[in-house]
């Protein structure tokens, strides 16, 4: 086993594993991080999504050597961030959950987008949120929710 | 606390899922826990000539029909799916056995020295073996057909529909030397008990069932867990370890129910007049290989044979038809999909072909208070639908745009531009359990607590899924008895705990068992003593003037109807024949919103869900195998394939439900297909008659008419 060294939530860690096992595996079993949710396992629902050096990510497809000397975030520590509960407030206020399984991966690229693009359009923001499928919601109060921190918290990002 | 119920609050929990903290089932992993993988038929039809299982290491096992103790059949309402599979083969991926132990790599590599011997029979996958037949009629039923000018006759076709919960299916069942426990991602604790009582052979007090944190069902955690729950039971049972089953996305889009495909006849009996005298219409269901939850499916699609309107005549038929297929079952609107999207492209093309305007046409049938329902009830409650249909147009602008994409069509090359069409549907959705369901088989039952520190527990058996009911029940509570949200308390239901106020499904839970609540907090009420602990019950009792025939299908179908018009606008790429959505807009009754922002989100999404289901959501089987079986093959809309939609609220109390709700969860659905496929047909001036409406059909269409 080699050992795969990198931040996980701001701490070092190491990981002795197979480094092609998946990122998702590792963060979910033996860190025990639970946030990051398993829906297709093939990259295409986001509902792994993690922050790998501040862009998103789908834990799922990533080996977990791909990670070594980089930061990974995962929704856990963002939660508790100030953005991340600006995000929170506005995901609440806009009703933009329902069964709450992507939540996780929408505010993980809800973050990856504003960090890029502060100010972006209606059209910017579904692009941005594209990767990540919701069954629920019919995406739009998550679209709102992200239209009103662009409105009122443009300057957090 | 006076404010409107309606008035919005924060979930009560947003804040967990919204941190990544809520535990869905995936997410719990017990002391010693064994992981469990299901081994598959790989043929649709005949039976096991002989297996060969490898030697197990230790801590490994094959877990399959000999170790159930029970019946070897999953509960539901026929006695024909067994958990296992014996000998006979009924669909291509039928359960065999599971393969048990701790390491999920061992299990596959053991799972690969496994064989199976069959021999193999003929499969059938057309709409020849009826197992459930129905008939109703109204009026004078056919024999008006003799006085008919002419018949118009048309048949529709719809395909599968998948879930696509974003959580897969998953259960862990946990073991106790006197006790099963069942921890899942389900809809329906007590239908998942019955089964597991009947799969152990045991009795009531020796199983105990609990939700977990659902992430999605729309149907799909109705009758189907149980399937899985009584496979881990057993496994959990032999190994005397908790077993976790948990499916991964392909394994869940390949073997676990969908939507019926259907096919609708429908004839139109027309007088010399141009009236509807009458309608002939058979529907038929593809219930895969196995009966389930086919025939309520169908009963309900039956009803909905008239849709929103009136038509005095009637001979409407239905069948099940049992083909090897992966069965199919409960999805958001449970066969009213399927017959709302045929009537309402029969009254259009009806009104096509008799040179009228399609909603003038309409409009003279539509349903008025006090008209006889297809089942020759009646619709007692009051019906709004023409306010709907005027607010509808007005924030649309639908006259004015079916006038414009008209005037464009006619006054431009149109190939050069682009298609432009709108579309409208008008639907109902009869709210609870079809018939003498509520009465006969439900018999709902709830409790109050309210303990010592005055906190008041909520004890029914409603599952949140994302719908919204732990709030919604909760705020209900803390309204009737004028208490903070924070004093009301409502856990996911464990059957230990719980009553059994029937599953979570039919747009039922706040009617019928949030009805119930609110009757039983005005009892809490007047028994309250802020000293001791007190316990109040209420059971559902049919309302004396609803009355049902379950032999004749005639009467009171349903004990109310909510009621809904959805507009969609769309483009059609010349050339691609891809389609844009340009618009939405709907109008709901749902008698009153106990919160508003939680309907408001089941309206778009369930809206999103009926339109995917009439213009993109593709699959299809061949030779007894479902071809799309990843998110990449079946699409289902992202962020980028919606625009925002109009949607508004009317307030029309029904004096039964609690401040006057009716059911919601499906409505929302239903009318999706019909209207995109309306619009589709406006823009393109061809007729639509299957869903979903994809570029390729679009191409089909337009070459050859």
């Amino acid at each position: 086993m080699v050992e795969v060294r990198f931040e996980l939530n701001g701490e070092t860690v190491i990981a002795k594993e197979d480094p092609t096992k998946r990122l998702l595996d590792v963060i979910r079993t033996s860190f025990g991080l639970t946030g990051p949710k398993e829906g297709c396992g093939e990259g295409e629902c986001g509902g792994c999504a993690v922050l790998i050096d501040h862009k998103i990510m789908n834990a799922c497809i990533t080996p977990l050597g791909n990670v070594h000397g980089k930061s990974v975030v995962t929704i856990e520590a963002f939660a508790k961030t100030q953005r991340g509960q600006t995000i929170r407030k506005a995901f609440e206020a806009h009703g933009a959950v329902q069964c709450g399984i992507c939540t996780p991966g929408m505010v993980i690229a809800t973050e990856s987008l504003l960090h890029a693009n502060p100010h972006p359009t209606e059209a910017e923001i579904r692009e941005g949120l594209s990767g990540n499928l919701c069954r629920c919601t019919g995406y739009n109060m998550i679209v709102k929710a992200i239209q009103s921190l662009v409105e009122k918290e443009g300057s957090l990002w | 606390m006076v404010l409107d119920i309606s008035k919005s609050i924060n979930k009560v929990d947003n804040f967990e899922k919204i941190t990544g903290t809520a535990k869905y089932i995936d997410d719990i992993k017990p002391e010693g826990c064994l992981y469990a993988r299901t081994l598959r038929a790989t043929i649709p039809c005949g039976r096991i000539v002989s297996r060969h299982y490898p030697d197990m290491p230790e801590g490994y096992a094959i877990v399959d029909h000999q170790d159930i103790t029970g019946q070897n059949f999953v509960k539901i309402i026929f006695e024909d799916m067994p958990v296992f599979v014996e000998e006979t083969v009924n669909y291509y991926g039928e359960p065999i056995l599971l393969v048990v132990g701790e390491d999920k790599a061992t299990i596959v590599s053991l799972m690969n020295q496994i064989s199976i011997q069959y021999e193999t029979y003929e499969p059938v996958y057309d709409y020849v073996d009826s197992k459930i037949h129905k008939s109703y009629i109204k009026g004078q039923g056919e024999a008006v057909f003799d006085k008919a000018y002419k018949v118009i006759e048309h048949t529709y076709e719809t395909g599968y529909q998948e879930h696509v919960y974003i959580e897969p299916q998953g259960v862990i069942a946990l073991y106790e030397p006197d006790k099963v426990s069942l921890l899942g991602s389900i809809q329906c604790p007590y239908y998942v008990k019955n089964a597991l009582m009947n799969v152990l052979g045991c009795n009531e007090e020796e199983v105990r069932v609990e939700q977990a944190t659902t992430g999605g069902a729309f149907g799909g955690k109705e009758e189907f867990p149980s399937l899985i729950a009584c496979q881990a039971v057993v496994a959990s049972k032999k190994m005397k370890r908790p077993i976790k089953l948990i499916y991964g996305r392909e394994e869940d889009m390949a073997y676990t129910t969908k939507r019926h495909p259907a096919k609708i006849k429908i004839e139109a009996a027309i007088s010399k007049d141009h009236e509807i005298i009458g309608l002939r219409t058979h529907v038929g269901l593809d219930g895969g290989a196995y009966i389930g939850l086919s025939g309520v499916v169908l009963l309900r699609a039956m009803i909905a044979a008239t849709g929103a309107y009136t038509i005095n005549h009637l001979h409407i038929t239905g069948d099940v038809y049992i083909t090897n297929t992966v069965p199919t079952g409960a999805f958001r609107g449970f066969g009213a999909p399927q017959m709302i999207f045929a009537v309402e492209m029969m009254m259009h093309h009806i009104a096509k072909e008799l040179n009228e305007d399609p909603s003038t046409l309409r409009m003279k049938y539509l349903a008025k208070t006090g008209d006889v329902t297809s089942t020759s009830g009646h619709f007692i409650e009051p019906i709004i639908m023409e306010k709907m249909i005027q607010r509808a147009m007005e924030i649309s602008d639908f006259e004015h745009k079916i006038k414009k994409h008209k005037h464009e069509r006619i006054n431009k090359d149109s190939h050069k531009g682009v298609y432009k069409g709108i579309g409208m549907s008008w639907f109902l959705h009869g709210c609870g359990f079809t018939g003498s369901g509520e009465q006969v088989h439900i018999k709902a039952v709830v409790r109050l607590k309210k303990d010592e520190l005055n906190r008041v527990h909520i004890l029914v058996a409603a599952t949140d899924m994302g719908q919204g009911v732990k709030t919604t029940f909760r705020k209900l509570i803390a309204h009737k008895l004028n208490i903070p949200i924070e004093q009301v308390i409502f856990e996911n239901p464990d059957t230990d705990k719980v009553p059994d106020s029937g599953p979570t499904v039919a747009s039922r839970t706040m009617m019928i068992v949030g009805g119930l609540l609110a009757k039983a907090a005005d009892q809490l009420k007047h028994q309250w003593n802020d000293q001791k602990e007190v316990m109040v019950e209420e059971r559902y009792k049919q309302p004396e003037h609803i009355k049902w025939d379950d032999e004749t299908l005639q009467g009171d179908a349903y004990p109310a109807y909510s009621w809904g018009i959805n507009i969609v606008e769309v483009e059609v790429d010349p050339v691609t024949f891809e389609v844009t959505l340009q618009g939405v807009w709907s109008v709901y009754d749902v008698g009153k919103a106990i919160d508003e922002q939680v309907i408001l989100g089941q309206a778009d999404g369930g809206l999103l869900q009926g339109i995917s289901y009439g213009m993109l959501e593709v699959m299809e089987n061949k030779d007894g195998r479902v071809q799309q079986k990843t998110v990449t093959d079946y699409i289902i809309p992202t962020a980028k394939d919606t625009v925002f939609m109009e949607t508004e609220l009317m307030d029309n109390p029904y004096a039964l439900g609690p401040y006057g709700a009716k059911g919601a969860g499906e409505l929302t659905l239903i009318g999706g297909a019909p209207a995109v496929a309306l619009a589709i047909e406006n823009a393109i001036g061809k007729h639509v008659t299957r869903i979903p409406v994809v570029p390729e059909y679009i191409m089909e269409l337009m070459k050859n008419g």
